[in-house]
């Protein structure tokens, strides 16, 4: 299965999305703005970079979730991976948002630890909770192994990864299982939601599922199709603009 | 605070919270002429340009993120498992999904639309009649409705026309009818549509289920099967089953929702009003303590202002109404240690006891074929239409099998015992895509004297208001009850050919506020005929303070095994019906005792 779309194409959407949203806010200053479309004017020369631009996340960060991601979603001969079809500016992009915000969360004090029946209660945004995560992470792989996580083998990764949903692991400042749990929603997330958030390049986990995406008018089909393929080319939410 | 609020001029009637039961009775007393203002703490929402294809099917924003939802950044709970417990805050939205904004839940809800049976409408004597009082726990505060299901027949009736619900009757003036709910109560005219057209799935369920001797029929769904003009003249166009339903909003206005319905009818009158991005703080009331003089609220740009009105209409969802009457001191609070007071008394919710089903390799379910309500259904366990004594349990549950979405965030069942990532989960998603399916339950909660709703003695919402505090713990009889519903339910998957069936429940376990279940609580300012076990007489007028309606599914005293919005609806038409017939020409306490 070919999902992939030629990087050129990929790098463009990519900054044509960027200088949108740096226009978007009435916050968004003349000057800054200028400077962003500028940028973005003079690296969408065609294929001169395949390196995608990361808004929130730094340099360690990124290291660690590519390493994260591809071990929770590899590529192999079933699909794509959430690597390469754009999961980490998914992330990027969603922890820099309201969502890394914590915008519709209650986050008012005091807290206190709670049973597993009272769900959440870190005082923690989701940004907050992932940052603070992987420095945890990349403290316990350095004592234990020598080395951050994204060096580590994969074998290696994935023992990582196991304790942490394990809850065999220990971290200063993070529950090891309520950093697992949301790096696996967000990555799922990316993977499987329209394209115009950054993942799910080319629809790619939807024609691997066979989810023929978001334009379906089935009143006619669903009687037709009881119990037999329906096979389509999806489409998302940019293709019926 | 109070002291440096304006005082704007006074209006005939306060309504607070336009979602279907604010809707229904703003729609319907609009035409007095009467000054009525309807306030509404989220948005103006329409179909265009809100709900418009193709950014409305975006699975993210409005299941993901909950776009439609009550911002618990504002506004949320704490919760509980049992009273001895430390109530902490609701953080994230998990069990229930209140909605917010002009047309409430209405504009996201699934459309499951029921008429509750006779003895939904009267459980205690219902049980009492059959079972004799010792049957009934000794914590359990089971309590008729002050009405009961023929006094709504017609307000039933009106609400469907007004929704365009698709269905089959089963009992048509007593005459039972097959492929109907032959368990239904006696109706006396037709679904205003005829059913969905049903999936693969649902076809195995109907065949496997009458098979075990069972009584299969199409879910009443408030998602119009064919196009439809409603009595007020309101256009529905006919279901695409484009698998975003619950959740969204309807580009096709084809799921009903009051957003489009009632209060666009109520806007052709000049002396409705509705204020939006307004949080009504309280009820004020005179010295005397037995009369609302109007309400505060805050304003988008949070001016505190208070709207004198000579009546007022709560009419939120099920914890705005307990909060608002708890904020405003109307009616006793109630106290779990005494088993006394009415406000926050009778909160109860929805036991779930399905179960999992994987279909032989080569199955094509299509689950992105579907709409919010489309299922085939059996109420076989449901009601009363089971022996309680034999089951062990009071109440009971349906079982169905649907195609709502096949939006991949939400939907990528996997067989369970498969990786929860890496290769082998990828491998196991794509298996389960198109054959691993499962029977729903829903099953009815009895209320408790250890399951209420008071007022947070340490947390606080954005406005300064103390939070609303649920405690709240499945029971033995519920218990029970999911037990059996689930056991049920893979007999049932186990006739319809699945390879594999899975519980979806292991060992028992607490209630937990963490993971989606359902957004039917109910319970909290019930109705009835006695002062002292609830807040509401059957007129839904508090028995403390006469000019004070509370409308909405925090009247029900427990609730049953089916959706909860098809009462509210019948309600709503039928407080409006009373207060233009009765109330409005002769204000003051209706109900004597």
């Amino acid at each position: 299965m070919s999902t992939k779309i030629p990087r050129g194409l990929q790098r463009r959407s990519l900054l044509r999305v960027a200088a949108a949203g740096a226009m978007a806010g009435p916050w968004a200053f003349g000057k800054a703005h200028d400077m962003e479309s500028a940028a973005a004017r003079s690296q969408a020369t065609p294929a001169a970079s395949t390196t995608p631009v990361y808004t929130f996340l730094n340099v360690q960060e990124i290291a660690f979730l590519e390493a994260a991601i591809d071990t929770l979603i590899p590529a192999d001969e079933s699909g794509p991976g959430a690597l390469e079809v754009g999961v980490l500016v998914f992330i990027d992009r969603q922890l820099g948002g309201e969502f890394g915000r914590g915008d519709r969360l209650y986050l008012q004090g005091p807290f206190a630890e709670g049973t597993p029946e009272q769900g959440y209660q870190l005082r923690m945004t989701p940004a907050e909770l992932v940052q603070a995560g992987i420095a945890d992470v990349n403290e316990h792989a350095i004592k234990t192994y020598q080395q951050r996580f994204e060096a580590l083998a994969p074998d290696g990764r994935v023992t990582v990864l196991a304790a942490l949903e394990q809850r065999h692991l220990e971290l200063p400042n993070v529950p090891a299982e309520v950093f697992f749990e949301v790096l696996l929603e967000l990555t799922q997330q990316g993977y499987f939601s329209d394209p115009i958030y950054g993942g799910n390049r080319g629809k790619a986990s939807w024609k691997m599922l066979g989810f023929p995406g978001i334009g379906g008018m089935y009143a006619d089909k669903i009687a037709e199709y009881r119990n037999r393929p329906y096979v389509n080319d999806p489409v998302g939410i940019e293709d019926m603009l | 605070m109070s002291s440096s609020a304006a005082t704007l001029k006074p209006v005939d009637i306060v309504i607070v919270g336009l979602g279907w039961a604010g809707g229904i009775v703003a729609k319907e007393l609009a035409p007095t002429k009467l000054k009525i203002v309807a306030f509404e703490r989220g948005i103006p929402r329409d179909t265009a340009p809100d709900f418009l294809a193709p950014r409305i099917h975006d699975e993210l924003r409005y299941n993901a993120r909950h776009e439609l939802v009550q911002n618990l950044r504002k506004e949320t709970l704490t919760f509980r498992n049992e009273p001895s417990q430390l109530a902490l805050p609701m953080r994230q939205l998990g069990s229930f999904l209140p909605g917010d904004g002009v047309g409430g839940a209405g504009t996201h809800w699934s459309g499951l639309q029921w008429r509750w049976t006779e003895w939904e409408h009267k459980m205690y004597s219902g049980t009492v009649a059959r079972y004799g009082r010792q049957f009934i726990p000794a914590d359990m505060n089971l309590q008729d409705w002050p009405i009961d299901y023929h006094a709504l027949e017609g307000y039933y009736d009106r609400f469907e026309k007004l929704c365009g619900t698709s269905g089959k009757a089963g009992n048509l003036n007593g005459r039972k009818i097959d492929g109907g709910n032959i368990f239904e109560a006696p109706r006396k005219s037709e679904y205003p549509n005829p059913p969905l057209t049903s999936s693969h799935n649902m076809l195995l369920f109907e065949k496997a289920s009458r098979e075990l001797g069972y009584h299969p029929f199409p879910t009443p769904a408030a998602n119009a099967s064919r196009a439809y003009i409603n009595p007020d003249g309101v256009a529905y166009g006919p279901c695409h089953y484009c698998g975003f339903c619950t959740g969204y909003g309807c580009e096709v206005n084809a799921k009903a929702s009051p957003h489009f319905t009632v209060i666009p009818l109520a806007h052709q009158n000049p002396n409705f009003e509705v204020r939006t991005r307004s949080t009504v703080l309280r009820v004020n009331l005179d010295s005397t303590r037995t009369r609302a003089t109007g309400v505060t609220y805050v304003d988008a740009r949070g001016r505190e202002r208070i709207q004198p009105a000579d009546l007022v209409i709560l009419s939120a969802y099920v914890f705005g109404n307990v909060h608002l009457m708890l904020c405003s001191g109307i009616g006793r609070p109630y106290d779990f240690q005494s088993n006394t007071g009415v406000v926050g008394r009778n909160y109860a919710y929805q036991s779930a006891g399905g179960c999992g089903a994987l279909f032989p390799a080569g199955t094509h379910l299509n689950p992105f074929m579907g709409s919010g309500a489309l299922s085939t259904w059996i109420d076989d366990l449901n009601g009363d239409h089971h022996d309680f004594a034999a089951s062990g349990y009071i109440g009971g549950g349906g079982l169905s099998s649907g195609s709502n979405s096949g939006a991949p965030i939400g939907h990528h069942p996997a067989r369970p015992g498969s990786p929860r990532w890496g290769a082998g989960w990828k491998k196991a998603i794509i298996d389960g895509y198109q054959r691993m399916s499962g029977i729903g339950g829903q099953g009815s909660v009895m209320s408790y004297r250890q399951c209420y709703l008071d007022l947070d003695p340490t947390y606080r919402d954005s406005f300064g208001r103390p939070l609303l505090r649920m405690t709240f713990d499945w029971q033995e009889n519920e218990q029970r009850l999911m037990e059996n519903l689930s056991a049920q339910a893979q007999k049932i998957a186990h006739a319809m050919g699945a390879e594999e069936v899975f519980a979806r429940r292991g060992r028992r376990q607490r209630y937990s506020i963490a993971p989606y279940q359902t957004t039917h609580n109910t319970g909290g300012v019930v109705f009835g005929d006695q002062p002292d076990t609830s807040a509401l007489n059957k007129h839904l007028q508090s028995w403390d303070v006469s000019n004070v309606f509370v409308l909405g599914a925090s009247a029900f005293p427990q609730n049953a095994g089916r959706n909860p919005t098809g009462p509210v609806g019948a309600l709503s038409y039928r407080l409006a019906d009373m207060l233009k017939s009765t109330y409005l020409k002769h204000p003051g306490s209706l109900v004597h005792v």
